[in-house]
């Protein structure tokens, strides 16, 4: 349920260093559904429960990383004016016309002092989920192929300038702050989850030197067991694994963090808690950093914090 | 398949790789420490060497970590090279600390 115009994350675009082998990957191995291909050589995926034509793009480049994260609005007026609003607020953006991503509307893109480009667009293909929208089925054979999970959930970006980037979030977008790490000063965060619904994280940032890197873009499983299943599957074909199967204590997701074969990192979660913008945020310290990222192991590794694409 | 001798210069580590696997997976493998391990996929530079002697073969790797010197150079990344002969390599990848550290 989203709390304000935003709806939910929409699609992440993502730089692969050989484009078929990443196919075979999102396709055959995550389990996401190919739904086109484009001029620009770009492909495009959909999680099988996902309505919407695409949320995972993917393009051949010499570098990987992320290009673009985007959030779907509720509707043309709320795109022209949260467009406007960034502008008030002094944030330059760019209209892209629909079509330019295959049966995907106008999109609003702007970068936040993260150095990361996010967008905004309100309209994109229902193609559905394979199941009928009359007396549905509760899942089809497309829910059981790879590690299948049911969308892309959230990201996690690093950059400079979180406290700014939390602010446009909050002030412009309507987010608020579920969780946050906060430096040994006891002042500045190094991460911050925000929410634009019930979810506990719809995009989180940490404070990083270097702008505009990944460090994750998450795909949501509806069971334990199920990720259990896709440490299987990721072992079977050879899935370079960063760690898990195991519990953030930040969000209570259950997890396994991964890599692409370009070295994108994933993760394959399920769970987390449901919360509201009245409660809270909460907190972790920098004593306690261990037990928030990786619950069980109680530390942190040495990948966590370095290794982005 | 064929199988080589690596030897990482500064520990002086030294480990059986075969050339149907990558210097860095391989070295995993067997337990072994000395080249940092970051996304084993060529995207993110943690595991980056500079080959002393020996000879290679490679895939592609991120331009943001590795330039066309570095490869000119022999500056390549670990999980993107398999040997094609007995090797030497140095560490020189961003969190090389880190796991010298752990050697000394």
């Amino acid at each position: 349920m989203a709390m304000n115009g935003v709806l939910r994350p929409g699609h992440a675009a993502l730089r692969v260093l050989d484009l078929e082998e990443a196919v075979n990957f999102y396709g055959n191995v995550l389990g996401l559904q190919e739904t086109g291909r484009d001029k620009q050589w770009r492909v495009y995926f959909k999680a099988w429960d996902e309505r919407d034509h695409n949320s995972v793009v993917i393009r051949e480049a010499d570098k990987a990383g992320i290009d673009f994260f985007a959030f779907k609005v509720d509707g043309k007026k709320t795109l022209e004016k949260l467009d406007a609003d960034l502008r008030a607020y002094g944030v330059s953006t760019e209209r892209i016309p629909a079509g330019e991503m295959l049966e995907t509307g106008e999109r609003v893109r702007f970068q936040v002092p993260s150095g990361h480009m996010i967008e905004l667009y309100a309209e994109k293909k229902d193609v559905g989920n394979g199941i009928s929208y009359v007396n549905p089925d509760p899942w089809s054979a497309a829910s059981e192929k790879g590690i299948a999970p049911t969308r892309l959930d959230h990201c996690l970006l690093y950059g400079p300038d979180i406290e700014k980037v939390q602010k446009l979030f909050e002030e412009v977008l309507g987010f608020y702050l579920v969780e946050h790490i906060v430096l040994e000063d006891n002042k500045t965060d190094l991460a911050i989850w925000l929410s634009t619904s019930i979810k506990a994280h719809d995009i989180a940032f940490v404070r990083h030197p270097e702008p505009g890197k990944l460090h994750h873009v998450a795909f949501l499983l509806d069971s334990w067991e199920r990720v259990l299943r896709a440490a299987d599957l990721m072992s079977m074909n050879h899935v370079s694994i960063d760690i898990g199967p195991t519990r953030h204590g930040v969000t209570r997701g259950t997890t396994i963090y991964a890599f692409d074969p370009s070295g994108n990192r994933f993760e394959t979660f399920c769970g987390g808690y449901q919360t509201y913008p009245d409660h809270q945020p909460l907190k972790w310290t920098m004593d306690e950093v261990g037990t928030g990222i990786f619950y069980h192991d109680r530390k942190l590794n040495d990948r966590f914090l370095s290794v982005v694409t | 398949m064929a199988h080589y001798t690596i030897t990482i210069d500064e520990t002086g580590e030294t480990y059986r790789c075969s050339d149907q696997e990558t210097l860095l997976v391989g070295m995993e493998k067997l337990g072994k420490q000395g080249i940092p391990v970051g996304c084993r996929g060529g995207g993110c530079g943690v595991c980056k060497i500079e080959v002393v002697a020996g000879d290679y073969t490679k895939r592609r790797m991120s331009r943001e970590y590795v330039s066309e010197e570095d490869e000119a150079a022999h500056r390549v990344l670990a999980c993107r090279v398999r040997p094609a002969g007995n090797m030497v390599l140095r560490v020189i990848g961003l969190m090389k600390k880190n796991v010298c550290r752990q050697a000394e």
